[in-house]
């Protein structure tokens, strides 16, 4: 079996195998596995509204894809992608709202800017740390996490005056975009997608064309060689952090000027982020797989919403039944060894 | 004929690529056997076959005259099989007794019995003259006696018949003299050996027969006494080769490498370079003979500015460049060869041609300024690959991973010499290729000498320094302790002076004059 075929059939079979497994779920809990997954389709293909929705839910979590993968690519395991995520969804609330009187060409972009701003200075410390003290990036981005997640609610807080959320951002400086919710039914369908569609881009640029991309990936495969050939290996380790942040930074950016429109007090972190985790991996960290893991994850996530109240499901299940899904699809490496031992055995005979 | 084993026809595949094919290996009772072929070859699938940790796809096992299947090590180790592997497997902070039961502890009343395995240990010692003591921490004995417990834990495990896997590689001169005494012993006490290889000295020195397998085939077995190392080689290769690389007299003219009073400290900061001189002449090739550890890994990666320098001075090309940063020292004229192709000198996940731009990615013409020109690099990965010979599978695309061992080291000697460096360090250039790969490489070495530049050569193996080298620097214990010439010295005299017994080769060799 050529590896093309084994690369494309691998997932195709984790995620049917993975509703299967998520329909006995289903029918053992005593419900209908055929109307739940119905419920499912509905939920993300059933009329423009549902697309619309669906594609908003993709938005961030390409960019928080991105970040992890980027970061994965050179090396490094930036699990601080929700922090950075939340300082730049605030940035981009705060100079969406706070800076008045710009055209919108201007700024959106400045808002944009500073998210990604935001996200790269929150990921620098960490591969500031990393690289001048020898801090294990995966303890400074958790903690930062929690950092992130106070200092932004008591941002918040101030700024509001007391209130939960900031003032609403200005038109502006939103990505909403009245032509894209005319055709999507009235969703909230941004622009944003553009956005990370370009990121998608930028980052295979980066790594796949800079000579800037070649030192990061050097040293992220083989620091020793790295140095060996010159590189200034923590230079890079601190640049390829921030680059991760920017993505990160962008991701809170979609969800400031375009789901919500301002930022908000939060009991706990968004779980974009730590998806990002899943949607690299799920992407084996290419920058179109990034694209293609984080549709697979949002059309979940916002089609399962629709199966509680279409299939009277319970949340709780509906929640296993994702989980089971992302779960067969990221152990696909198991299907591709048993993939490879039947195509050897074919050939034998 | 009594054959203890019998490997007949032996087929392994790994996907597309046949790695044995129709071998047939037969190890008599008591002889040492050796199984000889190039790199990739095909030796250690063929073993790993033996060992259980690869199932045949076609073909017969037979032991002591019964058809068996290995499927996995514990399999051969019940079946008598025992193997000495060339990366020892042994846990350093461990007493070579506590080394030796690991994964069979003896117990008594239900507590790990030491002192009893202790003293079985030293008794089988004692009956093979190994002469290690059981209560010793493996960090704390030489390779040589590390390698001894490697043979001793075969044989408290009851092995009849040991494999080993290139047991010389990392031993002293006249560590392998005590090696082959104690193979002569196990052979008299019955034991039945095979011995992978491809020194060929050493095959007619301590070999009965020879089993040659060259690209996966079984080419055949000889008996040593029958042939010899010229017939073997052309056997192993398929041609003709030179032992002895021709190489006219060296020209030295200006200085080029000039090192003075270094010192310089290993990662836990312990002295490993004491107060070394050296110097190093255009038209020349130094080696650096010397056993591993007296600071030859320190003393490169101080001159290619990958260590730093505790004190000293370092001057190349007529240029102070203590303490500078690797890329200003290559910019000023160094070409490195590293000693651990898969550390420093490949990023394995990249492909080969990659791998050729990694010292020249950041100029024109690969790089301008920020974009990369992959054409460009991919152009002169093939003009390398090309005029090293080096074999991919995939051209310039295959991943260095891809690639053996002796590829990926014309790979990197490509890389060097192709940007023509005034100085060229090669550190252990030729560690673990067979000897065409071999020829190679040191006839390049002795080009970049003919056409003037200087070669710095640093290796473990006495025959490559003396066939190389113009001039001999041994190094022992931090420091160079004498410049001899290939001509005028003997193995014996390198191999005393490389001991740190300085004074004992002097005795010798007045005594030979």
């Amino acid at each position: 079996m050529s590896n093309r075929v084994v690369n494309i059939l691998v997932p195709l079979i984790s995620v049917v195998l993975g509703l299967l497994v998520g329909g006995i779920i289903m029918v053992v809990s005593g419900y209908d596995a055929i109307d739940g997954y119905i419920a499912l389709w509905n939920g993300i293909f059933g009329d423009a509204y549902s697309i619309g929705n669906t594609i908003r839910q993709i938005t961030p979590y390409i960019l928080s894809g991105l970040a992890v993968a980027f970061a994965f690519r050179t090396g490094l395991f930036n699990i601080g992608v929700e922090g950075q995520l939340l300082m730049g969804w605030l940035a981009a609330a705060y100079v969406g709202y706070a800076i008045e009187g710009l055209p919108r060409i201007i700024h959106l972009p400045l808002a944009l800017l500073a998210a990604a701003a935001a996200g790269a200075f929150w990921a620098f410390i960490v591969g500031f740390l990393k690289a001048k003290l020898h801090v294990h990036e995966v303890i400074a981005s958790i903690m930062l996490n929690y950092t992130a997640l106070y200092l932004t609610n008591a941002a918040i807080k101030s700024l509001s005056d007391g209130s939960f959320k900031t003032p609403t951002v200005l038109e502006s400086a939103t990505l909403r975009n009245q032509w894209l919710r005319e055709i999507t039914d009235n969703s909230s369908l941004h622009l944003g997608i553009f956005v990370a569609i370009l990121m998608v881009v930028v980052m295979w640029f980066i790594l796949e064309k800079t000579t800037r991309g070649y030192e990061l990936k050097s040293v992220g495969f083989n620091k020793n060689a790295a140095e060996y050939a010159g590189m200034n290996v923590n230079r890079n380790i601190i640049l390829a952090m921030t680059i991760s942040g920017v993505f990160a930074g962008l991701g809170g950016a979609m969800e400031a000027l375009g789901t919500y429109q301002n930022a908000s007090i939060k009991a706990a972190a968004s779980g974009i982020g730590f998806d990002g985790i899943a949607v690299a991996l799920l992407g084996a960290n290419n920058p179109i797989g990034v694209f293609f893991g984080a549709s697979l994850f949002g059309s979940l996530k916002y089609g399962a919403l629709n199966m509680p109240n279409a299939a009277g499901i319970p949340e709780e299940i509906v929640s296993i039944i994702i989980a089971v899904i992302i779960l067969f699809v990221a152990s696909g490496y198991i299907l591709r060894v048993a993939l490879e031992k039947f195509g050897k055995k074919k050939e034998g005979k | 004929m009594e054959y203890v084993i019998e490997m007949l026809g032996i087929r392994k595949e790994f996907g597309n690529f046949v790695a044995n094919n129709n071998i047939t290996l037969q190890l008599k009772k008591g002889e040492i056997h050796a199984l000889l072929g190039e790199n990739g070859a095909g030796k250690s699938t063929l073993m790993n076959v033996l060992f259980g940790l690869y199932q045949p796809e076609a073909g017969e096992i037979k032991v002591r005259g019964e058809s068996v299947k290995i499927t996995d090590p514990n399999k051969a180790n019940d079946l008598g099989i025992g193997m000495v592997h060339q990366h020892f497997m042994l846990v350093e902070n461990f007493t070579v007794t506590e080394n030796i039961i690991l994964g069979s502890e003896p117990t008594k009343l239900g507590a790990i019995n030491i002192k009893d395995a202790a003293k079985d240990i030293a008794a089988l010692s004692k009956k093979y003259n190994l002469d290690v003591d059981p209560y010793a921490k493996i960090e704390d004995i030489s390779v040589g006696m590390q390698q001894r417990v490697e043979i001793l834990k075969t044989l408290y495990r009851g092995a009849e018949i040991l494999i080993f896997d290139e047991p010389t590689a990392s031993l002293t001169p006249q560590e392998i003299t005590e090696l082959i005494a104690i193979l002569k012993l196990l052979i008299k006490e019955g034991k039945s050996i095979i011995i992978i290889t491809h020194k060929l000295k050493e095959i007619m020195e301590v070999s009965d027969r020879v089993t040659i397998i060259r690209k996966g085939e079984g080419i055949g077995t000889v008996v040593t006494a029958e042939t010899n190392p010229d017939q073997l080689a052309e056997l192993m290769v398929g041609r003709q080769v030179e032992f002895k690389t021709e190489k006219g007299e060296a020209h030295p003219t200006e200085e080029i490498l000039n090192i003075e009073n270094l010192i310089v400290a290993d990662y836990r900061n312990i002295d490993k370079v004491k107060g070394l001189n050296l110097s190093v002449r255009r038209g020349e090739i130094v080696g650096i003979a010397g056993i591993d550890g007296n600071g030859q890994s320190e003393l490169i990666e101080a001159i290619t500015g990958l260590r730093k320098i505790k004190s000293g001075k370092v001057t190349l090309n007529g240029k102070d460049i203590t303490g500078l940063k690797p890329r200003d020292i290559t910019e000023t004229g160094l070409g490195h060869i590293p000693q651990d192709r898969h550390k420093h000198g490949l990023v394995l996940d990249f492909p080969i041609g990659h791998n050729i731009a990694l010292q020249t990615y950041y100029k024109s013409p690969i790089s301008k300024g920020f974009i990369m020109d992959y054409r460009k690099i991919n152009e002169k990965a093939r003009q390398v690959i090309e005029e090293f010979d080096v074999r991919t599978g995939q051209g310039e695309m295959t991943p260095a991973r891809a690639l053996s061992g002796g590829n990926q080291q014309k790979a990197i000697i490509g890389r060097e010499v192709d940007r023509d460096p005034d100085l060229l360090i090669a550190a252990l250039p030729t560690r673990g290729l067979d000897v065409g790969a071999i020829e190679f490489i040191h006839s390049r070495l002795i080009e970049q000498r003919d056409k003037g530049k200087a070669v710095l050569l640093i290796s473990f193996e006495l025959d490559e320094v003396m066939n190389v080298s113009d001039r001999i620097a041994v190094i022992y214990d931090g420091t160079i302790v004498d410049n001899v010439y290939p001509k005028e010295t003997s193995e014996q005299e390198l191999g005393l002076l490389m001991a740190g017994e300085k004074r004992k080769a002097k005795a010798i060799k007045e005594g030979n004059e």
